[in-house]
């Protein structure tokens, strides 16, 4: 039999204390996030004066030079390297909000498709999920780009509508010259969309109230058609249409949607919404049974069941793994240097090699990226928490 | 104690056994402790500059001059490490040691050899200029009448920079398509998205075999820069640079004094030159002063990568399907710009 001596009595040691080992090993870490920030940042420090290099962002005042082939603000290359920066990232965000919209759109499609009783239909959602979502994205972009090229060259375009010309070089089409009328048209058009979400706020407060269903879209239509043309008039300017025109190597005029664009938005999308349309299906097939056969009892048409009663409970199943593909398709764009869009990153690539500020050029992009991506998913679990299951 | 003798005797032993390495800088010993010269070349290939074949093995311009390097360093033409680098990436794998020369078709420009990037340009191999290919039937005969075109132009590089100057300079506007992979470039050109292809004439020629009808293209005669292109490397290293400089420029004065790689060993044996003598090391001390292996160092490399014009003739001439003449890149007897200092 063995005693006990009196130093093992009492209060037992702190690592036995719950909080205490929690805060421990929460100091132990913060530590060594510490030390391993210091030691990279010093590192770099050493490192760059040993070559004698030194940081500064400095650079961004200067000329950068380089052209960039479309850009949402007006540059030139005797903007600075600030500027040129802006206008690639102005070009991912380009394609990150239009994707995401696409993918949205074309991936909630693909996915009621696959759960089709159509056993073509579903077959052939299937195959297109399969092929697209196992093989590489790069690769696709590359596909797109070579078909795009493939268009006639731009003195045999492809004129389908008038002043609508689709080329090698890329879609060109009309659009309004940008003066005080079209200005005042753009005010009328936000009018117009004000007008009619209040109009269709108000029937559907009606229908709620009596159950009678008005048809309001014509109305709506309306507004929007005539209260930009009204205010367009309200101008000593008139609208002006600017037509592309093929002069010399090049059309001149309109608006343009470049290949190099176009190969990558539908590279994008294409790809991301392979993964949607699994999303949606799983949200979907995740609702009860008996919801379709409850809605089904209540006489509501296929349609209706699906929009009124059976995505909107999907969709909380839905919005968590969407946001992941939203940041996806976002990191996805900067796959864009090899087709040659100039986006964030192939402006700051071309920007480290003119100037030879790698770790700023890096640390911009890095933060952009980041801020995008947190951006993007705050806005998605806002949006989370209001489709999310609420108990009562 | 003991550990001192230890040590004592190892530093003798160091400095009795090496004593090149204690008077090289820090980069030519990093080379020579490493036994190879890690050289960057342009990737995935550039025709006539610098391509690997189906083995694995490169050839081309640059690459020779990659190879006399590394016989002026260890008299072995094998210890050179090939490593392919883009124009986007060539800068910081050279600054952070990855490589330890370009010889890539680098331009010789201020900010790359001072403040920037802090590297050395320690001699010139071939003078060129940026150049404008089109296709023949837009029958453009000036790159003053591409107002409005559509340019294929490679991100990261002086050719950008110039284009947008010679553009501005003109008064006409342009549209550039920037495609940083090579291949993809000349794709891209080749299916017609672009009316222009910019490059330096030379890569250009390089470029213009690959396409897939090469006779359809024409070079337009303006010349938009100036190109002097030669190998870089880091500063503070003026050993290597020494010895990369006198490299370069015992090839030019070979072709000068009409040594080639068939008639190198018989001229050195019969010589009464004493010019000819103190470069191939019968007489004088050039080797030892440059840091050479030996004081043969410009004898090997003749014999093994023939002088400048067989270099050029062998790889981008006009025997080749690059086709180039030798133009300003001949040596200055002969009209052209090559013009080495005196080997004395």
């Amino acid at each position: 039999m063995q005693t006990t001596s009196p130093s093992n009595v009492g209060a037992p040691a702190w690592w036995y204390d719950r909080t205490a080992r929690a805060l421990a090993l929460q100091a132990a870490l913060l530590f060594a996030v510490v030390a391993a920030s210091v030691f990279f940042f010093s590192n770099v420090q050493t490192n760059m004066a040993a070559r004698g290099l030194t940081l500064g962002f400095g650079f961004l005042d200067r000329a950068a030079g380089i052209p960039i082939g479309e850009s949402l603000i007006p540059y030139t290359p005797s903007n600075s390297y600030a500027r040129a920066l802006l206008a690639g990232l102005l070009n991912t965000l380009r394609v990150a909000v239009f994707g995401c919209l696409l993918v949205t759109l074309l991936g909630v499609f693909l996915g009621v498709l696959r759960l089709s009783e159509n056993p073509l239909l579903s077959g052939l959602v299937g195959a297109y999920i399969e092929i697209v979502r196992n093989t590489p994205v790069v690769l696709q972009l590359v596909f797109w780009l070579v078909v795009f090229q493939q268009l006639p060259s731009v003195r045999e375009a492809l004129n389908p509508l008038p002043g609508v010309y689709l080329s090698q070089r890329g879609l060109k089409i009309p659009v309004l010259e940008w003066n005080d009328a079209a200005a005042y048209a753009l005010v009328g058009l936000a009018l117009g969309i004000a007008a009619a979400v209040w109009t269709m706020r108000r029937a559907r407060a009606h229908q709620m109230q009596t159950g009678e269903y008005r048809r309001v879209w014509p109305i709506c239509l309306g507004y929007l058609v005539l209260l930009p043309l009204a205010a367009a008039q309200l101008t000593g300017d008139r609208l002006v249409l600017s037509v592309p025109e093929l002069q010399g190597f090049n059309f001149a005029g309109g608006a343009e949607l470049s290949p190099e664009f176009a190969a990558l938005l539908t590279g994008l999308v294409i790809y991301t919404a392979a993964f949607v349309a699994e999303i949606v299906r799983s949200g979907i097939q995740s609702v009860g049974k008996g919801q379709w056969e409850a809605s089904r009892a209540l006489g509501l048409s296929n349609g209706r069941i699906m929009r009124l009663v059976i995505l909107p409970q999907a969709l909380r199943v839905i919005v968590p793994p969407l946001t992941s593909q939203y940041l996806n398709l976002t990191k996805n764009s900067s796959l864009a240097i090899v087709i040659g869009y100039q986006d964030l990153f192939s402006v700051s690539n071309t920007s480290i090699n003119q100037t030879g500020q790698a770790i700023e050029v890096i640390f911009i992009m890095m933060t952009v990226y980041l801020v995008l991506s947190l951006l993007t998913a705050a806005g998605m679990n806002v949006y989370n928490t209001r489709v999310a299951l609420k108990e009562r | 104690m003991k550990f001192a003798t230890i040590f004592a005797a190892s530093a003798a032993a160091f400095f009795v056994f090496a004593p090149a390495a204690v008077l090289a800088g820090p980069a030519l010993d990093a080379i020579k402790q490493r036994g190879t010269l890690r050289c960057g070349v342009q990737g995935p290939g550039n025709p006539g500059f610098g391509v690997p074949d189906t083995q694995g093995r490169w050839s081309g311009f640059n690459v020779d001059i990659c190879r006399a390097v590394a016989i002026s360093i260890f008299n072995d033409p094998s210890k050179v490490e090939f490593v392919p680098v883009t124009t986007q990436s060539r800068f910081p794998a050279l600054a952070s040691g990855e490589v330890d020369m370009l010889s890539n078709n680098t331009t010789w420009t201020l900010t790359r050899d001072t403040n920037v990037n802090r590297f050395n340009f320690p001699a010139i191999v071939f003078y060129d200029g940026q150049a404008m290919m089109v296709p023949r039937r837009l029958n453009v005969t000036s790159a003053r009448g591409l107002n409005g075109a559509t340019v294929c132009v490679q991100p990261g590089t002086t050719t950008e920079l110039n284009l947008a100057d010679y553009f501005r300079q003109h008064n006409m506007t342009f549209r550039p398509v920037v495609v940083a992979d090579l291949d993809e470039l000349r794709r891209t050109y080749d299916a017609g998205r672009c009316d222009v292809y910019t490059n330096d004439f030379a890569a250009l020629a390089a470029q213009r075999t690959l396409l897939t009808n090469p006779r359809d293209h024409v070079i337009l005669p303006e010349r938009v820069s100036k190109e002097p292109l030669g190998p870089a490397i880091r500063q503070g290293d003026e050993e290597l640079s020494n010895l990369v400089a006198w490299t370069v420029f015992a090839l030019i004065d070979a072709e000068e004094m009409g040594i080639t790689s068939a008639n190198v060993d018989q001229i050195a044996a019969s010589s009464t030159n004493p010019v000819v003598r103190r470069l191939l090391g019968a007489e004088g001390n050039m080797g030892e002063s440059i840091g050479a292996a030996n004081a043969l160092y410009a004898r090997t490399i003749i014999k093994t990568v023939g002088n400048y014009g067989e270099i050029f003739e062998r790889h981008i001439g006009t025997n080749t399907p690059l086709g180039l003449e030798r133009g300003q890149n001949n040596v200055w007897t002969k009209g052209g710009l090559l013009y080495a200092p005196p080997a004395r």
